[in-house]
């Protein structure tokens, strides 16, 4: 992959230090193929990773794997079904969408369309989500812990039901562990919807204010369906994201097992990547365990693997639209 | 009609910084005992006999039995005999520790060794479930250095080497699938690259070097740092791309070879984003949860050995959290690491976020 | 209008569940369900029980949740759970607590036997180790196996995470309270022990008994020139195994009545027993099993094996 092109080196020094040049053009071809190694490296790397999990998951894979319950017992390969795990990360997921993505989208319209760029409120807002994206997972779990369950939910429960003992929603729940992933996933919507809107070009909103359409009217019959893709992208990568997240459930509701699917919000929930978590280190029989769990990872890789797959292919898209915007204009 | 639209927007939008407020706040709120001192794990208090039940005023039954005035009354003689039964038989048992008086949740004891009985000499203990809890924070601040500082000294070469070659070095066609590639990298669930450091990258290392023990801080920063390489890769690759094309090609008019243009030219102006990205890349590693939780063998020991088991903060957490009652020292304890990462990692954000404004305002000004 | 139109209709379709929710609340309480929370290490078992008294009973829905033996307590304090399955006894704040919320301290039942399986690794030639010696090497105080008659090899300690009810066990039972040597490495659960076990040739570790022969099971002695015992069915029974324990489920006195009573009546039946040693776990004595389900009349209160203070 080594690709310096030759015509430039031996050009380097003056002809009195050919061998100086020479020990150049030989640092620069070495560094060249050292830095081609490294990120030769990083892909090998991925392979390997990839390669390891679908080929000793493969084996396992099953229909009656995927789409049934558990039976007796969760940890054998014939009695373990990722049904209710599959269900329990849909609907957390979708739950999260519903919330994150409206949150989301206003943010960024509000950005990109209404705010002044050097208000405080602006360079707040734009701080703010930096700092949110690097917030550890493990401290979304606590605070869904501390402000979801112990404030949110006691404090429901104590307005609307102060005489049962028994909490609705002062525990965990799917409805907390969804919230406290669309809090994480927050900045990731914002960003690529920014994105999306700042791509596209000023002719198209001066044309539609033209035409006598409103601001309002421009926003949502010209700009949104225009950044649509770009939109799509920041709900895939949130959902992406959120899917393998473990750190933030951890006490906000996912569950070790839950005999029934969740179908109320505040049911707990048997989740994907806490299921993977709990195979690799709960099972009583390691080898009967071992190509379950591999299993699982196989088909949670496969899905968020998918979904940043397509967030890829829709940003190809999308440049390449944005590509005839530029023809157009230009 | 509009300015009202315009308003609720704001709103919405400021949702992000009332989040990070409100984060910082209910996980300060649980630990704040901590901080100022208020926590005591000191058992203190008379235990009193049974029989006493009958001399005593309602009041101090109450107040011994801590019950609310609702309790009491619904409560009878037999319950609340049973109650004194309990807790006197429980005071029997407990085991009687000389130090068990002692406050264990003082920052004295969170920070400096201490001689503890049973042990050979003074040292930093992590062992809050025990007759006389210890929470001794160095162990888990090291441990989450450590695994921090294997994952950087191997992600941050090479995924520097990649920045560079994707941005300067190689050619158009490779760029556009070699990038992507390695985001993707990023899309891989922490609990994967967890469950793929536990079953093969620890008995490949262990083949390949041989260490004392198979779960330790270099398999887990091994691991940690797959998640960083994609952090560190694209943001150093933005800032090595934002440097305007003329600066780079001015070199190569004057017969510099591609590298060198790279090397003298290129990666001293994006500098300053190089170093965001792995200050970025650090406050990811030191917050990642269950790679370090699965993979680093989490042993509470004070060693600067990468062969050796570590237990980090968030692994702490994440383990022990679950079975932790409400309100304990352990409980509280818990949320002050969880809000020292915290500001460990608003920090490194903060200077990562300021560092490349400033040079993105740069490299626009020069492009 | 497109985000705008979705907000509002998921805002409907919020209130519509909110209301559902509160008024299923009631009509929960009324059907034959038995909940049961509790231990995680207990769910495998719990599982396989609640399977096959269905298949007798189909009458009754069961909830199953795990997260600890801590958690199970504070359910059962809260009236959450019905049942709440441990594998460790009731500490006296949890009778306190219950004694607050239902006037009575709830009923243990012990339900199994578990015996804490110590192992190495399949190439470590030590067969059995004494209790005394265990503690020494938990303790840190024996780090190479060649004091204690192996190879010379450091010995790596592999424990459970603090929050677990085996962590508890084995410090009360044979480390006596004292602290594990700083470096013990702490895993999340009884598999992750023995994959490390398994690939570490100096390595120890404890956990319930295991299927398979990744490690090598110890046999212990009570002391230092007592009998070296296997962890088995029998031995486990007889109580020559040093370290056992029960396992318990617990309930609310005025609770266990109807069908939980029968439940709890059938989990103690020797088909129901039978089912412990594919979890891990081992069968109650015979004399505390429930041979004929149809002849026990006994009020449910009288058969609980054990009242919690007789215990202490």
């Amino acid at each position: 992959m080594s690709v310096s092109s030759p015509q430039f080196n031996t050009q380097w020094g003056t002809s009195s230090s050919n061998r100086q040049a020479r020990q150049l053009h030989l640092v620069s071809r070495g560094m060249t193929l050292v830095t081609g190694l490294a990120t030769f490296f990083v892909i090998a790397i991925l392979l390997t990773v990839l390669a390891d999990i679908v080929y000793h998951g493969w084996s396992a894979l099953s229909w009656n794997f995927l789409f049934s319950g558990i039976g007796t017992d969760s940890f054998e390969s014939g009695q373990l079904g990722l049904l209710p795990m599959m269900i329990g990360t849909v609907f957390k997921v979708f739950l999260m969408t519903l919330v994150v993505m409206p949150v989301g989208v206003i943010t960024a319209l509000y950005l990109t369309e209404y705010a002044n760029p050097q208000s405080l409120l602006t360079r707040m807002i734009h701080s703010a989500v930096n700092n949110l994206a690097g917030v550890p997972s493990i401290i979304f779990g606590l605070f869904g812990w501390g402000f979801f369950i112990k404030f949110m939910g006691v404090g429901l429960d104590e307005a609307f039901s102060p005489n049962n003992p028994e909490p609705v929603w002062g525990k965990p729940a799917i409805l907390w562990a969804s919230m406290t992933l669309a809090i994480m996933t927050l900045p990731v919507v914002i960003v690529t919807t920014e994105e999306a809107l700042k791509s596209l070009p000023d002719g198209l909103r001066y044309a539609s204010y033209a035409l006598g359409a409103s601001r309002l009217q421009t926003l949502f019959k010209v700009l949104l369906p225009q950044a649509m893709p770009g939109i799509l992208t920041g709900a895939i990568l949130a959902i992406g994201r959120a899917a393998g997240e473990v750190a933030p459930l951890l006490f906000t509701g996912a569950a070790y097992y839950t005999a029934a699917y969740p179908w109320k919000l505040n049911d707990e929930f048997m989740d994907l990547g806490y299921h993977i978590y709990i195979l690799a280190t709960q099972s009583p029989d390691v080898e009967n365990t071992t190509p379950v769990a591999y299993a699982t990872v196989l088909v949670l890789l496969a899905l968020t693997l998918g979904l940043n797959l397509m967030t890829i292919l829709i940003r190809a898209r999308i440049r390449h639209r944005y590509k005839q915007y530029q023809a157009v204009d230009g | 009609m509009d300015k009202l639209f315009e308003l609720g927007m704001a709103g919405i939008a400021s949702s992000a910084t009332i989040f990070i407020f409100l984060i910082f706040l209910f996980v300060v709120k649980e630990a704040l005992p901590v901080f100022l001192g208020h926590v005591d794990t000191s058992k203190g208090g008379e235990i009193l006999s049974p029989d006493q039940l009958e001399r005593m005023n309602p009041g101090d039954v109450k107040e011994y039995l801590e019950l609310t005035n609702e309790q009491y009354r619904r409560l009878d003689q037999d319950a609340l005999r049973l109650m004194m039964e309990v807790k006197y038989q429980a005071a029997q048992d407990m085991a009687t520790d000389p130090q068990a008086g002692l406050n264990t949740a003082s920052w004295e004891h969170m920070i400096f060794p201490y001689q503890w009985t049973g042990y050979e000499q003074p040292g930093y203990i992590w062992q809050p479930v025990s007759s006389v809890p210890k929470f001794n924070l160095i162990p888990l601040l090291i441990g989450s250095l450590k695994t921090t500082l294997v994952a950087l000294l191997f992600a941050t070469p090479l995924a520097l080497g990649a920045a560079v070659f994707v941005s300067q070095l190689c050619p158009s066609r490779f760029r556009e699938w070699i990038k992507p590639s390695i985001e993707l990298l990023a899309g891989i669930p922490s609990v994967v690259l967890g469950f793929f450091a536990l079953m093969v990258l620890a008995g490949f290392l262990d083949r390949v070097f041989g260490v004392q023990t198979q779960l330790n801080a270099s398999v887990a920063g091994i691991a940690l740092g797959l998640a960083v390489i994609p952090i560190i890769f694209s943001i150093s690759e933005d800032a090595l791309s934002s440097v305007p094309r003329h600066y780079s090609e001015s070199a190569l008019a004057l017969g510099s070879s591609p590298w060198f243009a790279a090397w003298k030219v290129v990666i001293p102006a994006a500098f300053p984003g190089i170093v965001a990205a792995i200050v970025l890349g650090f406050g990811r590693a030191i917050g990642e949860t269950m790679i370090v939780l699965m993979a680093s063998g989490n042993a509470s020991i004070v060693s600067w050995n990468l062969g050796d088991s570590t237990r980090t903060m968030t692994a702490t957490i994440a383990a022990e959290m679950a079975e932790t009652v409400f309100g304990d020292p352990h409980y509280r304890i818990l949320f002050m690491l969880g809000v020292m990462l915290f500001v460990i990692t608003f920090c490194s954000n903060w200077i990562a976020g300021v560092v490349i404004q400033r040079l993105k305002h740069k490299m626009e000004a020069a492009g | 209008m497109l985000s705008r139109s979705i907000h509002g209709r998921w805002g409907w379709f919020c209130v519509v569940w909110l209301l559902f929710l509160t008024n299923n609340q009631a009509a929960f309480a009324a059907t034959d369900s038995i909940s049961i929370k509790g231990s995680d290490t207990m769910l495998l078992l719990t599982q396989k029980w609640v399977h096959e008294f269905s298949k007798r009973h189909s009458d009754v829905a069961f909830q199953i949740s795990g997260g600890g033996s801590g958690i199970g307590f504070a359910a059962l304090q809260n009236n959450t759970t019905d049942l709440c399955a441990a594998s460790r006894p009731i500490k006296s704040k949890e009778i306190l607590s219950c004694i607050k919320a239902f006037s009575a301290a709830p009923t243990e039942y012990k339900v199994c036997l578990d015996a804490i399986a110590v192992y190495v690794h399949p190439d470590n030639p030590i067969r059995d180790l004494d209790l005394k010696t265990l503690k020494d090497i938990y303790t840190g105080r024996i780090t190479n196996w060649r004091q204690v008659g192996g190879m010379d090899l450091d010995i790596v300690l592999y424990s459970r995470e603090n929050s677990s009810g085996t962590y508890e066990f084995f410090k009360s039972s044979v480390m006596q309270h004292e602290d594990f040597s700083p470096a013990t490495l702490s895993m999340p659960g009884t598999s992750a022990v023995m994959q490390a076990v398994a690939k570490d040739a100096g390595g120890i570790g404890y956990g319930g008994a295991v299927f398979g022969s990744v490690v090598k099971t110890l046999a212990l002695k009570a002391t230092v020139d007592g009998p070296a015992i296997l962890p088995n069915a029998n031995s486990v029974q007889q109580g020559d195994y040093p370290i056992w324990r029960h396992l318990f489920h617990y309930v609310n006195p005025a609770m266990d009545k109807g069908m939980l009573g029968d439940y709890l009546k059938w989990i103690r039946s020797p088909v129901a027993q039978s089912l412990a040693e594919g979890s891990g776990y081992f069968p109650l004595p015979e004399t505390a099993q429930i041979s004929d389900l149809e002849d026990c009349c006994l009020e449910p209160a009288e058969l609980a094996s054990s009242k919690i203070l007789d215990q202490e």
